[in-house]
C-alpha cells in the first residue's frame, strides 16, 4: 500500500517536472535568447493555457504527500522552511510577470515583467535541482549536536547555508557545492527541455538558433551528468547497491541515457516534437533513477543516531490509504481526460492558434 | 514558544484573509457567467455573450490571483502547522489531496478552454466549458469546507497511542453534520459577492453615462441574484449553522453572541454592546428581551447557556473580536436584504436605473460583502480557538517544533510586502478592464 502511494507520487512529482519543466524552461529561453518582441510574444503563447494546469501537478503532489506520507510532509516541509516559502514567492512572481505583462502597452512594464519571468523562471529551475540535492544527500535528522538530538527524531531545520559549503559537514545548509551543483545540471536540463518546447510548439524565428544551442546544451549535459555520476560517490560510498538488488531499476539510468544520446539528433529531426520527448524522457529518467538510488529512504538521516525517513515510518494509516485509491483512480481518469481535451483543443503551432488575443 | 506561535498565526490569518477574497468572487462569479452565456445560447442576443465575456476578463484575472495566493496555503500546513499536519494528515490531508485531484485540474484546464477557445469551440461547448469551471470551483469550495468542518467538529476517526489521528469512516466525513450548513452557506455569501460587485459595476455604468446599456443589464442581474441569496444566506442556512454551534460549541454561541451570564426564563439578543472581559459584562448594551431564545430553540423562554457556565481556560482566546466578527456579519447581512429588497421594488416598478440614491448606495456596497465573508470567516475561527481541532488538539500543540520566531516573523513580512504589492496591480488592472467597458465586437 505505502509501495503504491510512493509509486504515485514520485510520478506525479515526474509529470509535474516534465510540464511544469517545459515552462521554466520557455522562461529561461524567454531571458536569453529573445529579443524580438514577436519571439517574446510566441514563448508566452506557446505556454500560456498550460502553465496553470501545469502547477497543480504540483499542488496535487503536495495533497498527496500530505495525506499519504503526513510524517514526511511535515517533516521536511517545517525542515526546508525558508526556500519553499522562496520557491513561493517565486512562483507567484514567474506568475504574475506571465500574466500580467500583456495586460499594459509599455515597454517599461513589459521589461520588469519580462524579467520577472524569465529571472523567476532561472531561480526556479536552479532552486528544484537543488532540493533534490538535499533529498538525496539527507539531513541532519533530529537536529543531531554533540551526539544527542535536541529535537524530536524526525524534526530537524535547516539553514540556507552554512559557512562551509560542504555536504559532509555535520552542520549542514541548503545549499552547498553538491546541492548547489545538482542545481545547475537542472537549469541546464530544463533550458533544453523549454527550448525543445518552444520549437515544437512555434514558428518563432529563433527555432533554428534555438536548435544549434540545444545541441551544444547538450554537451555540456552529458558533461555535467558523468561528472555527478563520480560526485555521487562521495557523498554515497555504495550507490549502485540498489540497482544491483533490484535490476529492473536499470530501466531508470537506460530511459535516461536514450533521452540524453536522443537529443545529439536534435538538428535532423523531421517530425515536430522529437526533441520534446527525448528531453522529457531524460528528465523522468533522471529523476526516477536519483529516487531509486535511495529508495527505500524518501530522506536519508545524516547522523547515526536518528533512523532515515523511510516509506514505512513515515506513512498514514491502512485504512486512509486504502480508501484513497478508490477516489484516486477515478480522478485520475478524469484528469487525463481533461489533459488530452485540452491538448487537443489546442494542438499545433500555438502562434498559429492566435492565442493570447482577446 | 507564545510568540512563536504568535506569528505562525499572524502569517496565516493574513494569508488566508488575502487569499479569500479571491475565491469568494470566483465562485459566485462563475455562476453568474454561466447564467449570461446561458442566456445568450437561448435569445442569441449578442449582450448577453459580450456580458459574459465582460465577466470572464474579471474572473480570469481574479481566478490567476486566487491560483497565487492558494498555493502558499497548502504549503503552510508543513511549513508553520507541521505538528497538526502530522497528527491529523491521515485525514485532513484526504479531503485535501481531493480537492487538487479532482478540483483544481478541473477548473485549471478548463479556464485555460474558456478563456481562449471560444472561436475553436463554439458557443454551445463554451458554455459547457464554462459549465465545468463553475463546478470546479464549487468542488473547490466543498472539498475546502468540508476539511474545515472537521477540524470544527471532528467525525470518523480514531488515535493512536501515539496521539495520531486516523481515518476509520470516510464517507462520514462528507455526513458531517456541520459540513452542509456550512457549504451552502459560504456558497450563497460568495454570490453575495459577485451579485454585489456586478451590480455596484453596473451602478457605476449608468452613474456614469457610459455603457448604459449594460448597466441596466448588470444591475438587474445583480439585484435578483443578490437578493435570493442574500435573504438564503440568513435563512435558512445562517440559522442552520447558528444553531450547529449552540448545539456543539456553545461556549463558541454564548461568546459570540456576548452573553455572559446565563439568564432564567430566556435570553435577549444584543444590538448594540462592547464586551469588557475585565469585568465580565457588555457596556452600553442595547437588547431585546428574549429573541434569542426564540430564534436559537424556538422557545421564548428556552436557557442559552453564557460564559460563566464555563471553565476559563476553554473560552475562546479572543472574545471581543469574536463578539464583533459574529455582530458584523449579521449586521451587514440584515442590511444586504434590505438594501435588495428595495431595489428590487423599484425594479418592479421600472424605476430602479433612475433613483439615483439605491444606484449610489450599490456601488458604495461593494467592499461590504467582502467584509462580511470575513468577518464570517473569523467568527468560525476565533470561535474555534484555542483549538485547532475542536475539543481534541490545542493550536498551541499544532505549530512546526523547529522553526523560529524570526524566520515566521520574516516570511510573514515578505508575504505582507508581496501581497501589497499584487493587491495594486490587482486594482489597477481591474479598473483598466471596469474603464474600458464591454463592448459589441461587430464581424
Ligand atoms: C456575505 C457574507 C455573509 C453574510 C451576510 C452572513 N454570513 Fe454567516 N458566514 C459567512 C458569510 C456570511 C461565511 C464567511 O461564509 C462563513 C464562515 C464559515 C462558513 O462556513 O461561512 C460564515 C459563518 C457563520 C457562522 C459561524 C459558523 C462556524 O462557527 O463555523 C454563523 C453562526 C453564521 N455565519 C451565521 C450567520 C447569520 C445568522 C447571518 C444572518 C444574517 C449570516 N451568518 C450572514
Ligand atoms: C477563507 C476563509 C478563512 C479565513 C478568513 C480564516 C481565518 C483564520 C484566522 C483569522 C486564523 C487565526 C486564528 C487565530 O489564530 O486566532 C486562522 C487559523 C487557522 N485556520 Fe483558518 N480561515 C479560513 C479558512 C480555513 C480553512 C478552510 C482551513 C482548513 C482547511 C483553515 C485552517 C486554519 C488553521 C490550520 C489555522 C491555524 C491555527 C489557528 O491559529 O487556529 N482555515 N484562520
Ligand atoms: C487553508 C485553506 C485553503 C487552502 C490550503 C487553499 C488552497 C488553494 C490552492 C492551492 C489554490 C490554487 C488552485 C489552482 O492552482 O487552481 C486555491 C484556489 C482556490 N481556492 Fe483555496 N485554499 C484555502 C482556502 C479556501 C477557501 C476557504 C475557499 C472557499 C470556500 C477556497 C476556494 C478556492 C477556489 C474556488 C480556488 C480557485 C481559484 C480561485 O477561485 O481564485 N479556498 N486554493
Amino acid at each position: 500500500m505505502e509501495l503504491f502511494w510512493y509509486i504515485v507520487l514520485v510520478t506525479m512529482l515526474a509529470i509535474y517536472v516534465v510540464l511544469d519543466g517545459y515552462d521554466f524552461g520557455a522562461g529561461i529561453v524567454h531571458l536569453f535568447f529573445a529579443k524580438k518582441e514577436k519571439d517574446k510574444k510566441a514563448i508566452t503563447s506557446a505556454i500560456g493555457p498550460f502553465w496553470d494546469a501545469n502547477e497543480v501537478w504540483l499542488i496535487a503532489a503536495g495533497g498527496v504527500l500530505f495525506f499519504a506520507f503526513p510524517t514526511l510532509y511535515a517533516s521536511s516541509f517545517s525542515g526546508f522552511y525558508l526556500p519553499l516559502i522562496m520557491i513561493l514567492w517565486l512562483l507567484i512572481f514567474r506568475a504574475i510577470g506571465l500574466e500580467l505583462r500583456g495586460q499594459v502597452h509599455n515597454s517599461l512594464w513589459e521589461l520588469i515583467w519580462d524579467k520577472a519571468f524569465g529571472i523567476a523562471s532561472l531561480l526556479l529551475a536552479l532552486f528544484f535541482g537543488v532540493a533534490l540535492g538535499n533529498v538525496v544527500r539527507g539531513v541532519n535528522l533530529g537536529m543531531v549536536e554533540n551526539g544527542v538530538s535536541t529535537q524530536e527524531a524526525h524534526y530537524f531545520f535547516l539553514p540556507l547555508w552554512n559557512a562551509s559549503f560542504s555536504p559532509q559537514a555535520e552542520q549542514l545548509g541548503i545549499i552547498d557545492w553538491f546541492t548547489l551543483f545538482l542545481g545547475v545540471v537542472s537549469v541546464v536540463a530544463l533550458t533544453i527541455h523549454g527550448a525543445n518546447w518552444i520549437i515544437f510548439k512555434t514558428n518563432s524565428s529563433i527555432n533554428e538558433k534555438l536548435k544549434k544551442t540545444v545541441f551544444i546544451l547538450n554537451f555540456v549535459l552529458l558533461a555535467l551528468v558523468v561528472v555527478s555520476l563520480l560526485v555521487w560517490h562521495i557523498i554515497e560510498p555504495d550507490p549502485f547497491h540498489n540497482f544491483i538488488k533490484y535490476p529492473l531499476m536499470w530501466i531508470f539510468p537506460i530511459i535516461t541515457f536514450v533521452g540524453l544520446f536522443g537529443l545529439f539528433k536534435v538538428r535532423t529531426f523531421k517530425k515536430h516534437g522529437m526533441g520534446f520527448l527525448f528531453s522529457s524522457l531524460f528528465l523522468l529518467g533522471g529523476l526516477s533513477s536519483t529516487v531509486a538510488s535511495i529508495f527505500p529512504k524518501l530522506l536519508p538521516s545524516t547522523n547515526d543516531l536518528n533512523p532515515s525517513l523511510t516509506l514505512n515510518n513515515v506513512a498514514a494509516h491502512d485504512y486512509g490509504l486504502s480508501v484513497g485509491m478508490n477516489w484516486f483512480f477515478i480522478a485520475l481518469v478524469l484528469v487525463i481526460f481533461y489533459m488530452v481535451i485540452q491538448y487537443r483543443v489546442f494542438k499545433g503551432k500555438m502562434d498559429d492558434v492566435g492565442y493570447g488575443e482577446h | 514558544m507564545e510568540d512563536m506561535l504568535f506569528y505562525d498565526r499572524m502569517q496565516f490569518a493574513f494569508t488566508i484573509t488575502f487569499h479569500y477574497l479571491f475565491p469568494q468572487l470566483t465562485m459566485g462569479l462563475s455562476l453568474m457567467i454561466v447564467y449570461f452565456k446561458w442566456k445568450f445560447l437561448r435569445s442569441k442576443l449578442e449582450k448577453y455573450n459580450e456580458a459574459a465575456k465582460f465577466w470572464m476578463r474579471i474572473f480570469a484575472l481574479n481566478f490567476a490571483m486566487g491560483v497565487v495566493t492558494g498555493i502558499p496555503m497548502e504549503f503552510q500546513f508543513g511549513t508553520n502547522w507541521a505538528k497538526f499536519s502530522e497528527l491529523t494528515g491521515g485525514i485532513i490531508g484526504q479531503t485535501l489531496a481531493m480537492e487538487g485531484m479532482f478540483s483544481f485540474f478541473l477548473e485549471s484546464s478548463f479556464l485555460g478552454l474558456f478563456l481562449f477557445g471560444e472561436k475553436l469551440l463554439g458557443h454551445k461547448l463554451h458554455f459547457v466549458t464554462g459549465l465545468m469551471v463553475f463546478l470546479g470551483s464549487w468542488a473547490s469550495g466543498f472539498l475546502i469546507i468540508a476539511t474545515h468542518s472537521w477540524m470544527q467538529f471532528p467525525v470518523g476517526y480514531e488515535i493512536l497511542e501515539n496521539g495520531k489521528f486516523v481515518l476509520n469512516n470516510f464517507s462520514a466525513l462528507f455526513s458531517n453534520p456541520w459540513l452542509w450548513p456550512s457549504y451552502l452557506h459560504n456558497q450563497l455569501a460568495s454570490v453575495i459577492t459577485s451579485s454585489f460587485v456586478v451590480a455596484a459595476i453596473g451602478a457605476f455604468y449608468i452613474l456614469n453615462n457610459k455603457h448604459s446599456e449594460f448597466g441596466k443589464l448588470f444591475v438587474k442581474t445583480g439585484v435578483v441574484f443578490g437578493l435570493i441569496s442574500s435573504i438564503l444566506v440568513a435563512f435558512p442556512t445562517g440559522d442552520m449553522v447558528a444553531k450547529n454551534v449552540v448545539k456543539y460549541q456553545p461556549v463558541t454561541f454564548a461568546a459570540m453572541e456576548g452573553i455572559f451570564e446565563t439568564e432564567q426564563g430566556g435570553s435577549e439578543i444584543v444590538l448594540i454592546g462592547q464586551p469588557n472581559m475585565l469585568e465580565k459584562k457588555l457596556d452600553n448594551k442595547i437588547a431585546v428581551p428574549n429573541i434569542l431564545s426564540f430564534l436559537t430553540y424556538q422557545d421564548w423562554n428556552a436557557e442559552i447557556k453564557g460564559l460563566n457556565e464555563f471553565d476559563a481556560k476553554d473560552y475562546p482566546t479572543n472574545v471581543p473580536g469574536l463578539y464583533y466578527s459574529y455582530h458584523i456579519m449579521v449586521g451587514l447581512g440584515t442590511i444586504f436584504i434590505a438594501l435588495m429588497l428595495v431595489a428590487t421594488v423599484q425594479l418592479f416598478r421600472k424605476k430602479l436605473y433612475k433613483t439615483k440614491w439605491i444606484l449610489w448606495s450599490l456601488l458604495f456596497m461593494l467592499p461590504f460583502p467582502y467584509i462580511a465573508n470575513t468577518t464570517g470567516w473569523y467568527t468560525s475561527e476565533l470561535g474555534r480557538q484555542p483549538w485547532l481541532v475542536y475539543n481534541l488538539l490545542r493550536t498551541s500543540e499544532g505549530a512546526s517544533p523547529t522553526v523560529s520566531s524570526g524566520n515566521t516573523l520574516f516570511t510573514l513580512l515578505g508575504f505582507i510586502g508581496l501581497y501589497l504589492l499584487l493587491g495594486l496591480l490587482f486594482l489597477m488592472l481591474v479598473g483598466k478592464i471596469i474603464n474600458k467597458g464591454p463592448h459589441i465586437i461587430k464581424h
